[in-house]
């Protein structure tokens, strides 16, 4: 690990100041840490940010704020969550192990970086780790890569689960910067690679991650997070699906898709939603429905199951939004 | 001849504090005898001003709460939690095995909670609680959970079952080990490369009954 700098920051404006000079926020550290032992990240200095009073859980309106300094066992264990928002509870229990639910934040677990392994090693090409190197995962071991949203630049999928869920909800971040506070889209934060996979997300220089906000709705208790991957538990996503359905008098009036582990960042199927309108809720549906998934798609050398895993993932998702998680 | 420095795999890792062998550590009887008389050593480097150069390399002042015992010390930023325990400390008991939060094995309870001690820095935890396998006997008795590992046979070669107590007391804390699977589930971020799981499983399980 190379040295560098750490202070402790105790205000928001601090933080901001002192990432607009330079510096890299630091929150659970099971990401940055990580990286840095690799020298694949390598910031000189580090605000840390855990003294900050953005832990807090609470309900406004009918809208869930999550601070971005909650920790995932936190916000997976809160009787808040679990009853207005069952499906991020679930998104953010399939993630990770408990350890790391203990220590890792909200705000982190947005802006974590690619499992690639290519990433990790240094002799290997890369253009996210080393801009203009090439990508050694397009003609190398890409079973677990993208199929949706990629370029001939990097095929990296994004690994987060609770992303996946947020993007179905149409959760919004809340962020404070050098020019004032500002909210937008969960979606929005994340960039497709291009010509540029090594700029990740949306975020502007010194801009903090204070919340997330989830908004209430018909059909999010009726959600679910169906996550597929080598093992049982603790495994990162080969494909997941954070499905919701509002169904009234036996007919679909909402439903909402959203699917991890095939996408190069959180990747929303409007399409396949839009298909499910106004239909009965049943496997038929949910199957022709599941087909529209795979447009677009660009299966690599070894991550062709996709085509098949990712619609079936789907339908078993929406099967289970009737049954109790 | 540090056999317990520089052990991470970087080789760019600085050891500070006082250094020990483990021969030395051993004499010592352990590593909770050793910290109970670590000094404060070192004076503080310059502190972080508002440019501070790269490449710093000044040490944080740290006071941690280890197994019950207050202890200062001096590190490098640049220190996990598990090595400040294993090397400055000389508590040994906690082991690495990956140092990329994969295998479980650096388990600690942080403030109660549980967490993998390779993966955050001691400088961040000023004040902190810790809690190590070795702070688990009370007067000589074992910890209910270490009894029901030895009664179980919760362990092969005994590299992982450090990290699968700690974390197993978490589980059982977090009110998670109702049922095997439960507990398979919950206890899914230790690794066993000898495979004890069913002996595991059947500890955590009469723990937690007992409870
Ligand atoms: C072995 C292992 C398995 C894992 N498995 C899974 C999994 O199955 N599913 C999953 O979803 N995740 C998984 N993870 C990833 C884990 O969830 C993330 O590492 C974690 O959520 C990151 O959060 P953190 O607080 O530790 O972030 P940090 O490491 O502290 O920070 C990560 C990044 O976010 C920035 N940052 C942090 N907070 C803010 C903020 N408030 N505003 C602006 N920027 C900020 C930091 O500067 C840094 O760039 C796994 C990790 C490991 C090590
Ligand atoms: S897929 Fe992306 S992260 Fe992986 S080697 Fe290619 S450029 Fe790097
Ligand atoms: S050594 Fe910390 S998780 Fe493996
Ligand atoms: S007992 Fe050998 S690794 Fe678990």
């Amino acid at each position: 690990m190379l040295p560098f700098t750490l202070e402790k920051v105790t205000s928001v404006q601090a933080a901001i100041a002192a990432a607009s000079s330079g510096r890299r926020f630091i929150a659970g550290g099971t990401t940055l840490i990580d990286l840095m032992r690799e020298e694949v990240e390598q910031p000189a200095h580090l605000v840390d940010i855990n003294t900050l009073p953005l832990s807090e859980i609470r309900i406004e309106g009918s809208d869930l704020v999550i601070g971005a300094l909650a920790r995932m066992a936190d916000v997976a264990a809160h009787s808040d969550v679990q009853r207005l928002h069952p499906l991020v509870a679930e998104s953010l229990i399939e993630g990770a192990s408990p350890q790391l639910r203990n220590m890792a934040s909200i705000g982190g677990n947005l802006l974590q970086r690619v499992r690639c392994p290519y990433f990790r090693m240094h002799d290997a090409p890369c253009n996210k780790r080393t801009p203009n190197s090439g990508c050694a995962a397009i003609e190398g071991l890409n079973a677990g890569h993208a199929i949706l949203g990629t370029s001939d630049h990097c095929v990296a999928t994004h690994p987060s689960d609770v992303a996946v869920a947020l993007v179905a909800l149409d959760a919004t971040m809340q962020v404070r910067g050098p020019r004032g506070e500002r909210s937008f889209p969960v979606e929005e934060l994340f960039r497709l690679p291009g010509d540029t996979p090594h700029l990740e997300h949306t975020l502007l220089p010194g801009e903090l991650i204070l919340a997330v906000r989830v908004p209430g709705g018909p059909s999010s208790r009726r959600a679910r997070y169906l996550k597929v991957r080598d093992r049982a538990s603790y495994e990162f996503a080969l494909v997941s699906a954070a499905a919701a359905l509002d169904v009234e008098d036996g007919v679909i009036r909402q439903a909402r898709l959203a699917v991890g582990g095939v996408g190069t960042r959180p990747w929303r199927l409007r399409m396949v939603e839009k298909a499910l309108i106004g239909k009965a809720p049943d496997r038929k549906i949910f199957e022709t429905a599941a087909r529209l998934a795979l447009e677009g798609a660009r299966p690599l050398s070894g991550n062709h199951y996709k085509l098949e895993l990712l619609p079936r993932t789907i339908v078993r998702a929406f099967e289970m939004t009737g049954e109790a998680a | 001849m540090h056999e317990l420095a520089d052990s991470s795999g970087t080789g760019a890792e600085q050891p500070d504090g006082p250094r020990l062998v483990r021969r030395e550590v051993l004499a010592l009887g352990g590593g909770a005898a050793l910290a109970a008389t670590m000094p404060v050593s070192a004076p503080r480097a310059a502190a972080t001003g508002t440019s501070p150069a790269a490449g710093s390399t000044a040490t944080v002042p740290v006071r941690l709460v280890v197994n019950g015992r207050e202890v200062s010390v001096e590190v490098d930023p640049r220190r996990s939690l598990l090595d400040v325990l294993r090397e400055t400390l000389g508590l040994t008991g906690t082991k690495k095995g990956c140092n990329q939060g994969a295998c479980g094995a650096c388990t600690v309870l942080l403030n109660g909670r549980r967490i993998v001690s390779c993966l955050t820095l001691a400088a961040m935890h000023e004040g902190a609680e810790i809690k190590t396998i070795e702070g688990l006997e009370t007067n000589g008795e074992l910890h209910p959970l270490q009894a029901a590992f030895v009664e179980h046979d919760g362990l092969q070669c005994g590299f992982c079952t450090p990290g699968q107590i700690m974390s197993g007391i978490g589980c059982i804390a977090e009110g998670h080990a109702a049922s095997p699977d439960e507990i398979r589930f919950w206890m899914s971020g230790n690794i066993c490369r000898c495979g004890a799981y069913p002996g595991i499983v059947a500890a955590v399980a009469d723990a937690a009954k007992r409870a």
